[in-house]
């Protein structure tokens, strides 16, 4: 949530080695502690299984994909044969990337101008921070970029809008705190237009996902989107935060049903918390995860790839 | 998979409930379903362990074999381990009005600090302290400004230093000009920060050394996953602190972290956070919580929100009227705003023993309600004395002015004779128990759902 260390040049380590190090303690819990224990025994038993079951739990993977892994676990006849630690790493290896990996998609473009990019998702979970960071990457590819304040109803949250805006040198239009989202998003889309605006990001009130009232203005926001840019909005990011337990499932889902939800992005994934959700939600929903968030700089919002990431998760 | 605790073990309970004896086998599988109930509400996993091992071991004893209803007993202990796994009791933070009292408040990015501040100091401001809020957020952007504006709603006010980014020295001057300003209550509002984030953690240990705090709040989102043991285990180890704060509870996460979070301290929940404005704070109360996660419902509650929000003078006017029956469209109008204030019903339902789980929050027509209101805003304060005086014109006009039809309206005026009607029976006979000591809720809820209400008095 704070500004990113005084913009330092982008350091040269490949995103392979960020992401890695970002990862390590979430790594160390969950297939570290695994690979540990399948050192120790040496062979897929009922034991171990157990073991491995306990930790997917502990690193919120949930109940069900938990259950699923397992049981794919138990079935799969090179599991059973495995001799040694690193066979059934490979095979439980193969088993999470096949669940992360099923229609990967970055967040690319399309040939739509203006672009539009609308931002959902829970109160908290760094939807601001995550169209800043979105911001100032179009900016360096040389678009132009168009803030625009949907949040109006938390406090200063149009403030934070407007100050990321200026840091990124983006057009930002608002209206005061308080005016429906709706009317906020015509007037941009309309001024995005004559401006020849090439991306639009529009930042939402974060709103529980169970408060139906909310629920319904996010839909007529996109209502009122459309009534501009029939095909808008390009883009819809359910932001998520790793920290959130099997409740991101809940907000998935319903958040899914209001508005095309296209894409999520989890945030926070620089904690402790095991970002094992992040494997739940690939599990039970066919909504790629395209950016993750792996810390407060610049260079932390990163395009998700599900194959490094598993990578990552396995590497020593 | 989306059914909430509450639900799933009440399904639990309900195949223990119906066994006429209860052995071994059976408690092992009851357990079972506990434990992947806790495990889907987010409760850490070792908590989980503890729990169900505690539950099995007093289950399987004696205790149940013996018991007479076993269900129920089996239903007990299941609530009284929850009530000791979250603390015990409530454990409201004690506040000294003859002297300055400090709240540091602290957590992850976006656990809701500044907005549980705001609650914070509006609750404390009705109970007559006066109250100040210091925005030691020096990170995030317009954090400081976030903190003014939420100052500026709900009546206190805000201490900042424009520009600076010592977090530190901002706690020190604005505990000074607190001093200055005869404060009694000073919270301090400090930027979300990351528990392995060294340099930050330390940045707070400087603050609470600075201030001296009288209580040191982690404030932690109720959706939290597995890792609410770790970060709050972590604030405790590097800072220290003296309770918890929940926010978020209005959602439908399943509270796991509740559990988590007091286990792994020590500490108990003192505040929860539920809905999205200033008022929307409670205390938090184990028994009460694990009533809510049983599905057992929280009458309790109910009647407190029902104290704070009704004005005892208009309910004492309403009772004399509801005794002559005089009462009246218009009074009735008031009655169904002063419940409205009070939250949704929804919100309400949920603290309703038995309908909580069984009612989705979607089935309550909130819109409903808005139309009674535009019905009786429509006609004019005569037709709202005398509803009888209602002709086909007269509901034409009110039907148009208020955006209804004509059936809507009659549904409405029926629907009000029929109550003053039961309502004059239950005058005729005296007892009114419950509705007398709160009559406005009673009467503003029936009429809304009228055949809740009647439910509920049995």
């Amino acid at each position: 949530m704070s500004e990113p260390n005084n913009q330092s040049p982008p350091e040269k380590r490949g995103f392979f080695a960020r992401l890695k190090e970002k990862l390590s303690r979430t790594k160390e819990s969950i297939v570290g502690r695994i690979k540990k224990i399948i050192r120790l025994t040496g062979k897929v038993d009922d034991a171990l299984l157990e073991q491995i079951e306990e930790i997917l739990l502990q690193g919120d993977v949930g109940v069900e994909t938990t259950t699923k892994i397992i049981e794919q676990l138990r079935q799969r006849e090179d599991a059973r044969k495995a001799e040694n630690a690193d066979q059934v790493t490979a095979v439980l290896k193969d088993i999470l990337r096949s669940i992360v990996e099923h229609d990967e998609r970055q967040l690319k473009l399309g040939d739509a101008r203006p672009y539009v990019i609308l931002v959902v998702g829970v109160n908290g979970t760094g939807k601001t921070t995550t169209i800043a960071k979105l911001a100032r990457r179009f900016r360096d590819q040389g678009l132009t970029t168009l803030l625009v304040a949907g949040d109006t109803f938390r406090a200063a949250a149009i403030e934070q809008l407007e100050i990321w805006a200026k840091r990124t040198g983006s057009d930002f239009i608002s209206q005061g705190m308080g005016s429906d989202a709706g009317s906020v998003c015509y007037d941009a889309l309309q001024a995005a237009r004559a401006r020849k605006i090439d991306v639009v990001l529009i930042d939402t009130a974060g709103r529980l996902h169970t408060k139906v009232n909310l629920m319904e203005e996010l839909k007529k926001v996109v209502r009122v989107i459309r009534k501009v840019i029939p095909e808008a909005p390009h883009e819809t990011l359910l932001v998520l935060d790793a920290t959130t337990g099997q409740n991101a499932i809940s907000q998935t889902k319903i958040f899914s049903e209001a508005v095309p939800v296209s894409g999520i992005v989890m945030t926070k994934l620089d904690g402790t918390a095991k970002g094992g959700i992040l494997i739940a939600i690939r599990d039970l929903f066919d909504i790629p995860v395209v950016m993750i968030g792996v810390g407060e700089s610049q260079e932390d919002l990163r395009d998700f790839d599900p194959a490094e990431f598993v990578d990552a998760l396995f590497e020593e | 998979m989306f059914e909430n605790l509450g639900k799933r073990l009440e399904g639990v309970i309900r195949k223990i409930r119906g066994l006429g004896t209860i052995n071994e086998t059976n408690i092992r599988e009851a357990v079972k379903d506990v434990r992947l109930a806790l495990l889907e509400a987010d409760v850490n996993f070792k908590v989980v362990k503890s729990f169900t091992q505690q539950v099995t071991e007093r289950a399987v004893g004696q205790e149940v074999l013996r018991s007479i209803t076993p269900g129920q007993q089996f239903i007990k202990i299941v609530f009284d381990e929850l009530v000791k796994a979250m603390g015990g009791e409530a454990k409201p933070p004690e506040f000294d009005p003859n002297k300055i009292n400090k709240v540091l408040l602290l957590g992850l990015q976006g656990s809701g600090k500044t907005t549980f501040a705001g609650k914070l100091a509006r609750r404390m401001l009705k109970q007559g302290f006066k109250p100040m809020l210091v925005a030691c957020d020096v990170h995030r952007a317009a954090a400081v400004h976030q903190l003014e504006v939420v100052g500026k709603q709900v009546g206190v006010p805000v201490f900042s230093i424009p520009g600076s980014t010592d977090a530190r020295a901002i706690a020190l001057r604005g505990l000074e000009e607190a001093e200055r300003q005869a404060i009694n209550l000073v919270i301090f509002d400090t930027a979300g920060r990351l528990h392995i984030d060294e340099v930050k953690m330390d940045e707070l240990t400087a603050i609470k050394q600075a201030v001296q705090p009288s209580y040191c709040f982690l404030v932690a989102d109720a959706m939290t996953g597995q890792d609410a043991v770790q970060s709050a285990a972590r604030f405790h180890e590097a800072v220290g602190i003296d309770g918890v704060c929940l926010t978020k509870l209005d959602g439908d996460a399943r509270g796991g972290a509740a559990l988590s979070v007091s286990q792994v301290t020590g500490r108990p929940i003192v505040f929860v956070g539920v809905g999205e404005k200033a008022d929307d704070l409670e205390l938090f109360h184990p028994d009460r919580m694990a009533q809510r996660i049983l599905g057992m419902g929280d009458v309790l509650t109910l009647v407190e929100k029902a104290q704070e929000t009704f004005d005892a003078e208009q309910a004492l006017e309403m009772q004399r009227k509801m005794r002559k029956a005089t009462f009246t469209l218009g009074d009735f109008l008031n009655q169904l705003r002063q419940v409205k204030k009070m939250g949704s019903f929804a919100d309400l339902l949920k603290y309703i023993p038995g309908l909580g789980s069984q009612i989705p929050a979607e089935a309550v027509d909130e819109k409903e309600l808005a139309h009674i209101e535009a019905i009786i805003c429509s006609m004019t304060p005569m037709e709202r004395e005398m509803p009888q005086i209602m002709d086909a014109s007269r509901k034409r006009r009110v039907a148009a002015g208020s955006g209804t039809t004509v059936a809507d309206v009659n549904a409405l005026i029926k629907q009000f004779e029929e109550t003053k009607k039961m309502l004059k029976k239950f005058m005729g006979a005296g007892g009114f128990g419950g509705a007398a000591r709160h009559p406005a809720m009673g009467h503003g809820m029936g009429h809304g759902s009228g055949k809740r209400k009647k439910k509920k008095r049995r």
